[in-house]
């Protein structure tokens, strides 16, 4: 079923009664061409690109849970690419011009709103830093303003400019960043990729590989064996958890991500606000929450919930840079379980098993990536060759001296 | 969650800092052959699991000694915690 306006009014004035299911529920076949594991939004993406572009037949998505029940549905949606480095950068410009036309090519609103994203700077230095990764986000083709504080007092009124050790300097506007609704992504990928022909299956937990002679066969499930000529792993937080029975050890380690949201409030903050001297991001949903973070909380965590040192971190970060929102009462706050990278990058590659793909350590920045990343990893079970994109995204490339360190930080995940 | 320090008694987790693995104790000689290998594995593989680990760590508000705290990533439990110290001396280094 296509939608169009046509179509919703017609449904309205008949009670909605015609709505049916956007995905069927198939029983898993004995075999496929390819298997991807995972039903966040790279597995559903990957899938719905290896569908539709690269002519992929015989595809199935495994999920252990529901779709969407992954940090797809638990993220702060917001979408940008004001990356600084070439490895990272034009891979986030290709997946902000595929987000620009994800409504139309899918036929379903992710309700994508270009509202623009601010990084505050604090001193003359981080003004400096924030100049340089403009003009490598201008070189990549993206869009990238240096704003003075005059122009951020007439966008942002309500922000804290003299506070005496951080006032604000300048910012970096990004106007064709913003927000998209989480689930709808998810949905909207597994739609299409059903219209496809593709199996998404749920409540299929892969618990093992099948290998022989060093091969990749397929996957064990709590559905039985499925064979694969080409398996494709994409499980986000657990992603140790899911190689380690394919005996491989990752540069990977899982953290926990808390999450925030305010009762709904009139429209007062305009697009996405992030503060450069405390860890702290906030956006205004459409339903007038206000939706932040901050911080990871820290240690190596699998409990999609966090402690309340962080709770409080990330509240007065917001407090010394927006102290209107003191008044606002918290209504949720939740946590995800983060692939942390050890240089705060993804990857998207072979692994030495022939037949087994991996894609993952998305760390928190994994939602903007979705349809990039669904897009290259297609790209390269399609072709065995990486997207020129995502060419740096190897998991080897710590052994040959090639990290992608945007923070500049090292090997520790808990500071990426 | 709260860190039962053995010198200084139970203190809450948000005086110390998280480093990692505990394995990094056990840092590889780079004089030895292999020691490139060695040391990629060392310092960017990890277990990574769910259920008890065991991590290092360091009381920045504190004494500032290190901790080899074992706890369970999915609970979040502490079962136990020592000085790094002597977790190290166990394995026969700096008697
Ligand atoms: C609080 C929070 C805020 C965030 N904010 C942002 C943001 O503002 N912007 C941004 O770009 N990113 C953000 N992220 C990161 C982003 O959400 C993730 O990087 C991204 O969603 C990860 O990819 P995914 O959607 O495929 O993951 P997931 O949705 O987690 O998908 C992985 C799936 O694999 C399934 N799975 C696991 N094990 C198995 C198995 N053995 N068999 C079968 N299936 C399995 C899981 O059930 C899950 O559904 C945030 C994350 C969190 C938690």
């Amino acid at each position: 079923m296509r939608y169009s306006a046509f179509g919703i009014l017609k449904q309205g004035l008949t009670g909605n009664k015609g709505w049916k299911p956007v995905w069927r529920e198939p029983e898993p076949k004995k075999s496929y061409d390819y298997i991807i594991v995972g039903g966040g939004g790279h597995g559903l993406a990957t899938a719905h690109y290896l569908a539709k572009v690269f002519g992929g037949k015989n595809i199935a998505v495994l999920e252990k849970g529901w779709i969407g029940s992954g940090n797809i549905g638990r993220n702060t949606t917001i979408v940008r690419s004001n990356y600084g480095l070439d490895g990272n950068q034009p891979f986030y410009e290709m997946s902000l011009k595929l987000w620009e036309g994800l409504e139309q090519d899918l036929n379903y609103n992710a309700m994508m709103s270009q509202r623009g994203i601010l990084n505050l700077a604090h001193s003359d230095g981080q003004r400096d830093a924030y100049a340089r990764r403009g003009n490598a986000m201008l070189m990549s083709g993206a869009d990238a303003e240096l704003l003075d504080r005059s122009a951020i007092e007439k966008m942002c009124p309500f922000l804290n400019f003299d506070n005496e050790r951080f006032p604000i300097k300048a910012g970096l506007l990004q106007r064709r960043a913003g927000t998209a609704r989480h689930d709808a992504v998810a949905w909207g990928y597994a739609r299409s990729a059903d219209l496809h022909g593709v199996d998404i299956i749920q409540n299929c937990e892969v618990t093992g590989f099948q290998m022989k002679n060093g091969k990749c066969l397929g996957v064990q499930t709590n559905q039985g064996l499925i064979k694969a000529k080409k398996t494709a792993v994409c499980v986000a937080g657990a992603s140790s958890r899911v190689m380690e029975k394919a005996g491989m050890r990752l540069p990977i380690e899982s953290h926990v991500l808390q999450a925030f949201v305010s009762e709904g409030l009139k429209p007062t903050i305009p697009g996405v606000i992030t503060y450069g001297a405390g860890h702290f991001y906030v956006s205004q949903s459409d339903k007038g929450g206000l939706v932040f973070g901050g911080d990871l909380d820290g240690y190596n965590s699998y409990a999609q919930r966090g402690n309340l040192p962080v709770v409080e971190d990330v509240c007065s970060g917001g407090m010394s840079i927006m102290p209107m929102i003191g008044r606002a009462r918290l209504l949720r706050m939740w946590g995800g379980v983060m692939d942390m990278s050890m240089d705060g990058s993804p990857f998207i590659d072979k692994t030495g098993i022939e037949g087994l793909y991996f894609n993952g350590g998305w760390c928190y920045g994994g939602f903007k990536a979705t349809p990039a990343s669904g897009y290259c990893y297609a790209h390269l079970l399609a072709t065995d060759t990486p997207h020129e994109n995502a060419s740096q995204m190897r998991l080897d490339r710590f052994i040959r001296g090639n990290m992608i360190d945007e923070k500049g930080v090292g090997a520790q995940p808990n500071l990426h | 969650m709260i860190i039962n320090h053995p010198l200084l008694g139970p203190r809450d987790a948000s005086e110390f800092t998280h480093l990692g693995d505990e394995s990094m104790i056990d840092r590889p000689d780079g004089m030895n052959e292999g020691a490139a290998e060695k040391f990629h594995d060392y310092l960017y593989l990890r277990d990574n699991p769910a259920g008890k680990y065991r991590e290092l760590w360091y009381h920045e508000a504190g004494d500032r000694s290190w901790l080899v705290v074992t706890r369970d990533t999915v609970t979040h439990e502490i079962f136990k915690v020592e000085l790094a110290r002597d977790v190290a001396r166990s394995r026969g280094r700096s008697k």
